[in-house]
């Protein structure tokens, strides 16, 4: 995986996300936000030009992002993979389906398959209960999912 | 007026069964300071006129009960309300309070003996006040551990952070520095520059206001006195010392003096016992700044009033390090404009190295300058590279008033009973212009004492400009230059530098000179004087002692210096020669790490 390098075009998606927030630091959180579902995470970079753009410390910045465990400074996967381990889908057998997906990427929660090519985190409920255990690759529910069926699945990505 | 209103009105509350009146709008804790009742806090930090504040609310260590309310109340943040029955003192209370200090005390290093804060902590104080002789908390409990950060000028130990967040408040709120910040959540929370760098690396200016709030030892001055003591004890090498004019109006508070005590001849005295082969005087340096400064501002203003367009006005001082480290950082359009003579402190370096050490016939290796400074940034500047020569530093090593006054104890020396003693010539000669200089305000005061001068061709009847002085973060006056006005703005503490700076670019003030300061009062509030523990009755006294010292001076204006004349004469031919240009200016360089 190559570090993050911000070019101009991501300089401009920043502008436009601080500019549709009037530039105000106290839309902090919400810009972050925005920037992270624009970025995938928040690399250094892009902190330092949101700091720069609303014209607070990048140490405060960095300082929320670290706060809230929402944000991420380690880039996802290009399939982002999450593992719901709310209450239906935790008594429905979510831990072992993690299991086996920790086991057949060889990475832990939060982390990246050294490819970039998957990343693992796990969420609360996605509404899907019904469909317990889920599972989310990109946007594609996986549901009543069990830990056999985790490698067939994975390798369906190809690339 | 109607804030003024409210404020004005009165309130009665009841703390610890005695019935008070206060203004609406007081906290509990002030309410009872006002009462004699001082309730301890490792949080909170108020800097009477300094505009400094810091009330996180986060020690909890100053909790009271109240009366019809279950929990207790941290009184820092908890206004009074009339009739509200307050106790600072119930069992309950002191209970509430010692858990909170062993809660704090279970996540903190116990190595108080070898602590460079060791005496100084507010954190050990309140222990020892409270008597907590073990931590009940948590056996053997996790302690959080984090990488420790050394700068040229200060170091941190975050091991030994309590989160009271004073520092934050002071980098971002006081300084708008904003180099630190509070980072993570829950146990591994700390404050810490951006992405957890060093502070070399992130736009710190090592002003050392943060080391001088801190409780604990989290924050520390970078610690030189064995390189000094090296030097010292090394036969071959000549050891010459320079104060600052601020270390003799706080250094007597560390040995039991009344704060604004000026202490210059005991100090001189113990320096000279301590084996330092010459005592002499950043002052004769300030004094030297002046003739440079002050003419390099007359040149500036009299090319603008024979109208050249593209002559940079106002002249900013450049004596203070933490100052040049900020507009570097901050403001890289407009490095032309500060003025290009280099600080007291190198000035004398330079001198001392070039034209001392021609003096005594030896090598510039073999002569060692330390100097001893209010000021942790001054650590920084003396290793910028563009002072030394071949490697070689002009000033080898500062150290601060605490450090010398450590060293001091550390030789044995009884301090309070050293006879007053002289600095030696000819780099210990100063005018009152000079001492000044230690103050905010006191740069300009002495520089506008010798460009009058200079300018009018005229001789100053009174030499005090009192319209430049005084504790205000900004200040400005206009000044008579014979049918001249001469605006000058002054500003200190960083914040109000930049608001100053900010206004400046926005056409909204019109200046010739400004002098800017980063410490609050100037020098004397810097962060290697004694520390104040929040009172800023401290620094105020300090700063009446500057100008004391100045009307008790024969010379009063730096360029009737005799030594300085001489030095002129005999070396440097006149102010802003090539010569001096060399030796005594500098330039500065864009930074911009963010």
């Amino acid at each position: 995986m190559t570090a993050f390098k911000l070019q101009e075009c991501h300089k401009k998606t920043i502008e436009d996300i601080c500019n549709s927030y009037n530039n105000d630091p106290g839309d902090l959180i919400k810009i972050l936000h925005k920037c992270q579902t624009a970025f995938g995470y928040l690399p250094e970079d892009v902190q330092r030009v949101v700091a720069k753009i609303l014209n607070i410390s990048v140490a405060k910045v960095y300082g929320v992002v670290t706060f809230y465990s929402f944000f991420t400074m380690t880039p996802k996967g290009k399939h982002a993979i999450s593992v719901c381990m709310g209450t239906a889908c935790y008594v429905r057998g979510a831990e072992k389906v993690l299991d086996e997906l920790k086991e057949q990427l060889k990475i832990k929660v939060g982390g990246v398959t050294p490819d970039g090519k998957f990343s693992l985190d796990c969420l609360r409920c996605v509404g899907a209960c019904g469909l317990a255990p889920v599972v989310l690759i990109g946007d594609k529910v996986y549901g009543r999912l069990e830990a056999s069926q985790v490698k067939e699945i994975l390798d369906s990505y190809e690339d | 007026m109607f804030n003024n209103v409210l404020f004005m009105e009165k309130i009665k509350i009841t703390i610890d069964n005695k019935l008070v009146e206060v203004s609406k709008g007081t906290t509990i804790y002030h309410a009872a300071k006002a009462n004699g009742i001082d309730i301890p806090t490792l949080c909170y930090l108020k800097l009477d006129h300094l505009n400094i504040e810091n009330r996180p609310g986060g020690c909890r260590v100053c909790v009271v009960q109240i009366e019809g309310r279950k929990n207790l109340a941290p009184s820092c943040s908890t206004l009074c309300t009339d009739g509200m029955v307050v106790y600072t003192n119930k069992v309950r209370v002191l209970n509430a309070r010692k858990t909170v200090l062993e809660l704090i005390l279970s996540d903190h290093p116990k190595e108080c003996l070898v602590c460079s804060s060791s005496g100084q902590c507010d954190l050990q104080k309140l222990s020892q006040k409270m008597g907590i002789r073990e931590i009940h908390a948590v056996e053997n409990a996790e302690m959080s551990t984090y990488r420790k950060d050394f700068s040229p000028a200060l170091r941190r130990d975050m091991d030994k952070c309590i989160m009271c967040r004073r520092c934050e408040t002071i980098c971002n709120d006081v300084q708008t520095v904003g180099a630190l910040s509070a980072v993570n959540r829950g146990f591994m929370s700390v404050v810490a520059p951006a992405f957890e760098q060093d502070l070399v690396d992130s736009p710190c200016t090592f002003c050392g206001q943060c080391v001088a709030v801190c409780p604990t030892g989290a924050l520390t001055p970078f610690d030189d006195t064995a390189k000094v003591i090296r030097a010292l004890a090394d036969p071959t090498k000549t050891v010459i010392v320079q104060t600052a004019p601020a270390v003799r109006a706080a250094l007597g508070e560390e040995f039991g003096f009344e704060p604004g005590t000026l202490v210059t001849g005991k100090m001189v005295s113990a320096l000279r016992t301590m084996g330092f082969d010459k005592v002499f005087d950043t002052d004769f340096a300030a004094d030297l700044t002046i003739m440079e400064e002050g003419t390099e501002l007359l040149s500036r203003i009299s090319k603008f009033l024979n109208g050249d367009k593209d002559v940079k006005l106002p002249i900013l001082t450049s004596c203070c390090p933490a100052w040049v480290n900020f507009f570097e950082e901050n403001y890289p359009s407009m490095l032309d404009v500060p003025s290009t003579a280099r600080s007291p402190q190198q000035m004398f370096g330079s001198i001392a190295k070039n034209y001392f050490a021609e003096l005594l016939g030896i090598k510039r290796e073999d002569l060692v300058v330390i100097s001893v400074m209010p000021c942790l940034a001054k650590k920084y500047e003396c290793q910028r590279e563009e002072f030394s020569t071949n490697g070689n530093p002009d000033v080898d090593y500062s150290i601060s008033t605490r450090e010398l006054a450590s060293l001091i104890r550390f030789a044995n020396i009884d301090f309070n009973s050293l006879p007053e003693e002289d600095f030696d010539r000819p780099l210990g000669e100063s005018t009152g212009a000079a001492v000044i200089f230690g103050a905010t305000g006191g740069v300009i005061e002495a520089a506008v004492r010798t460009a009058y001068e200079l300018y009018t061709g005229k001789k100053l009847t009174k030499v005090d400009f009192k319209e430049l002085r005084g504790l205000e973060g900004i200040r400005t006056a206009t000044l008579d230059f014979n049918g001249t006005p001469i605006h000058i703005g002054i500003a200190h503490q960083l914040g109000n530098a930049r608001k100053l700076l900010d206004g400046i670019k926005s056409g909204m003030y019109n200046f010739h000179a400004i002098e800017i300061m980063a410490c609050p009062g100037g020098c004397i509030g810097g962060a290697g004087q004694p520390l104040h523990h929040g009172d800023s009755s401290i620094i105020q006294a300090r700063f009446e002692a500057i100008y004391r010292e100045d009307a008790g001076k024969t010379i009063r204006k730096s360029h009737e210096n005799p030594y300085i004349i001489k030095l002129y004469e005999d070396y440097l031919g006149h102010p802003m020669s090539e010569k001096a240009h060399h030796l005594l200016h500098t330039k500065y360089f864009e930074k911009n790490k963010n």
